[in-house]
């Protein structure tokens, strides 16, 4: 029987890896989108939301997938990071929440409401970068507590807003045009920098709070090995910067490049992350195999997981397909 | 005990999932209405199905969204709060939740954007076929989350290994004793809360606007679906009792506000439980009403609450939701059979009845709500019937964190439940009063669509 060898909780931790970096940069062009809102004129605002309006929705479930995995293949460490993590993760649901509503509310509602919510919009998804972060840094650190620690969560924070604000800009450049278009380009060029600086701070800082993970980078030949993630990171930045400048002297080529390697800079970061925390779920404490749900569980969801996913995979490129090209201001249609 | 960490956490958990569940229980048959008018449309309708799509087709959009930001939250919520659930059951309510998001939220969050604004980039059918998907979506939801509520009431098909709770039969996990009641119950319960919802706002237009013929239209459709469901209810209801009779008992003990097992129970149609004396004040019964409600025969023995120890649910809280459940289910059955009476009788709504379906217009939330609490506050003290206590699942997060977050979610949701309900009221005005999609808002800022989402 082949579904007797599977190894299925390395399989979930790979799938919930995937659904946590599908989260990250899906909803993270969303969530940047709504960083760079305040930056926009009246108009521009409404086009920078039409442009994520049909997608964000979708792309808010990845998180529920994500840590919905957590939840079925690994609940001995479900219960644990996320009461470890109470603050910070109830700080990214009020801001989900209300950045989530916003879209509905910014545009039903009336008089200065509008504009309160346009607000809370932007406060939202700011708010859900920086509590992602903390998130980050909470698990990279072991949940460790302290004013250093305190500081590296932070700086993780601010960093993953700048990461996602480069998302947002370049997808805007993108799906807008004229002058909005022109702004994401200008945004774009400020948050490449500013991603690429927070990348090497929380590379430089992270060996030094855990210092497995100093071990697993810096010890021979393992460095060697490794030193194609940094160097790859640093060539999509400079890339991103290039196309960048290159569009705004007027090329029209390659719109999309800009994003593409924005999306790569996340995945290098991603496995550069992957391989330090490697494998365990709260550091030095659990692994994803002692977290593991029981494997009639795990085979159930599997078996589940494996005919719909791909479906999932089928209608979400399906979606994208149909608001294909440069975004219009939402329509019912009428 | 206001720096109790378990009721701090009860309290926290309660206010989230009371909050979501009042937009899936619009939303849920709202879709469905919703593919009905669309077909319709699709087939060369009426001018008034358009109208009335339009605006239904944002109260949709707005209320799906308040669901989905609330559930999320309670997906985390689970973690958070209630550690031990995930440790020891984790195992059965984890694939549940995880078939859940894999059938269900993904479909449903991703047609809803074709549904939304794909009417211009895809076909006719296509636009159909998306507002079809998404509500198979918000009714797969409903089968899998009210799979393990029923579970968590009636647990079957599971074995104990070391503390923890490993499913040894699928078929019975899902299917369990209390399911097929509990997910007709919800259903249809879904489905009088947005007929209500639909007749109340419809019957607001009317007030402002006579003969509007949309929201004509849309009151009869509220009230024919409100007429037909309220009987099946009762009928439903009346089983699911019976149901929770034999699975239950103490559930029904503390509804019913029985202290001793006794044969001829009273209905009790009002009383005050005394928890410290065991036994009822101010009581006004029907004699052997409970009963012959409860076991069809006048002198059935029902038991009462001294059979179970300390392991029954305080009697207060579920003595009194369940009154406010049946009070406001017999005043939706007066009305809608009212208003079912007159369009028999007269084809039209007289203009007398219309602030009666106003202020009706959310009876289906209080009803839902009151029921919801029942259900729950009766599975006390256990999370899992008979299996797990709800204290042995509580978080060590220090009392003073659940406090400041408790507060901080009662202020945004009260926030969010007014915005709700004023933005409703504004809609459905605009729209009758003939501008709800014309460019007249801010200065024509808003493209013609903005108005949309």
């Amino acid at each position: 029987m082949i579904a007797m060898q599977l190894d299925l909780p390395l399989i979930f931790m790979v799938l919930m890896g995937l659904a946590i970096l599908a989260y990250v940069i899906l909803d993270g062009f969303d969530l940047g989108v709504g960083i760079l809102l305040p930056l926009a004129t009246r108009e521009e605002q409404d086009m920078m939301v039409a442009s994520i309006g049909p997608f964000w929705d979708a792309n808010e479930t990845w998180l529920v997938l994500g840590v919905g995995i957590l939840l079925v293949a690994f609940p001995h460490a479900h219960g644990v990071i996320l009461s470890s993590l109470y603050l910070e993760v109830a700080l990214m649901l009020i801001a989900l929440i209300l950045r989530g509503v916003a879209f509905e509310f910014r545009v039903k509602a009336s008089g200065w409401h509008q504009e309160a919510w346009n607000r809370l919009f932007f406060v939202g998804s700011l708010g859900a970068a920086i509590a992602q972060g903390m998130m980050l840094a909470g698990v990279i650190t072991g949940f460790r507590e302290g004013v250093f620690f305190v500081a590296f969560r932070l700086l993780v924070g601010v960093g993953l807003a700048g990461g996602y604000a480069l998302l947002g800009s370049t997808w805007l450049v993108i799906k807008t045009e004229n002058d909005l278009r022109a702004r994401a380009l200008r945004w774009g060029i400020f948050a490449v920098t500013l991603t690429a600086a927070g990348v090497a701070a929380i590379s430089l800082a992270t060996p030094f709070v855990h210092g497995g993970i100093m071990e697993k980078w810096f010890s021979w030949p393992r460095f060697l090995w490794l030193a194609p993630l940094p160097l790859l990171t640093a060539a999509a930045c400079a890339g991103i910067l290039v196309s960048l400048i290159r569009l705004r002297r007027g090329s029209a080529q390659r719109e999309w490049l800009p994003f593409v390697l924005s999306v790569w800079v996340f995945v290098f970061a991603f496995a550069g992350l992957a391989y330090s925390l490697f494998p365990y779920l709260v550091v030095d404490r659990i692994t994803f195999r002692e977290a593991a749900a029981a494997r009639e569980s795990l085979m159930f969801v599997f078996v589940g997981a494996c005919v719909v996913l791909p479906v999932i995979v089928a209608y979400t490129v399906f979606s994208y397909r149909v608001f294909w090209g440069k975004a219009r201001s939402l329509t019912y249609g009428e | 005990m206001i720096a109790d960490p378990l009721l701090l956490a009860r309290a926290q958990f309660g206010l989230n999932i009371a909050f979501h569940i009042l937009f899936p229980s619009i939303t849920i048959a709202l879709a469905w209405v919703l593919v009905y008018l669309r077909v319709r449309i699709g087939g060369g309708g009426d001018a008034w199905l358009a109208h009335a799509y339009r605006l239904w087709v944002k109260v949709f959009a707005l209320s799906f969204a308040l669901g989905v930001v609330s559930g999320i939250t309670m997906s985390f919520q689970f973690g958070t709060n209630w550690p031990g659930f995930m440790n020891k059951a984790g195992n059965i309510a984890g694939p549940l939740l995880g078939y859940e998001v894999l059938t269900a939220f993904f479909l449903e969050a991703t047609f809803l954007g074709v549904m939304l604004f794909g009417r211009d980039r895809v076909p006719g059918w296509m636009h159909t076929a998306s507002a079809f998907l998404v509500a198979i979506g918000t009714s797969a939801s409903a089968f899998w989350i009210l799979a393990l509520n029923s579970w968590m009431q009636t647990p079957r098909g599971f074995e104990i290994i070391d503390g923890q709770l490993h499913a040894a039969d699928w078929w019975a996990v899902i299917f369990n004793p209390s399911f097929p009641y509990r997910l007709a119950h919800m259903m249809i319960a879904s489905g009088l809360t947005a007929a209500f919802l639909i007749a109340g706002i419809s019957a607001l237009q009317l007030l402002r606007r006579p003969q509007f013929e949309p929201a004509r239209r849309m009151l009869r459709v509220g009230i024919v679906i409100a007429a037909v469901l309220m009987p099946v209810q009762i009928m439903v209801g009346d089983l699911h009792g019976l149901n929770t009779l034999e699975h239950q008992p103490a559930k029904i003990a503390a509804i019913e506000g029985i202290w001793q097992t006794e044969r001829g129970a009273p209905l009790l149609l009002f009383a005050m439980p005394n928890g410290k004396e065991r036994r009822n004040d101010y009581a006004i019964s029907i004699p052997r009403g409970a009963s012959l409600i409860l076991t069809h025969e006048l002198d059935g023995e029902l038991k009462g609450l001294n059979e179970f120890g300390d392991k029954h649910p305080p009697v207060m809280p579920v003595f009194w939701s369940f009154r406010v459940m049946v009070g406001v289910g017999v005043l939706m059955l007066a009305l809608s059979w009212l208003g079912a009476w007159y369009l028999l009788r007269r084809r039209e709504i007289p203009r007398r009845l219309l602030p009666g379906f106003a202020a009706m217009a959310f009876s289906g939330w209080v009803a839902v709500l009151a029921g919801w609490l029942t259900a729950e506050i009766g599975r006390q003290p256990y999370v899992v019937y008979g299996v797990i206590t709800t204290a042995e699942t509580a978080s060590d997060v220090p009392a003073p964190y659940i406090a400041l977050t408790l507060v901080s979610y009662l202020v945004v949701y009260t926030l969010l439940l007014i915005s709700y309900m004023v933005v409703l009221t504004q809609l459905a005005l605009k729209e009758a009063d003939g501008n709800g999609h014309r460019q007249t808002s801010p200065a024509a800022l808003q493209p013609a669509g903005a108005q949309g989402r």
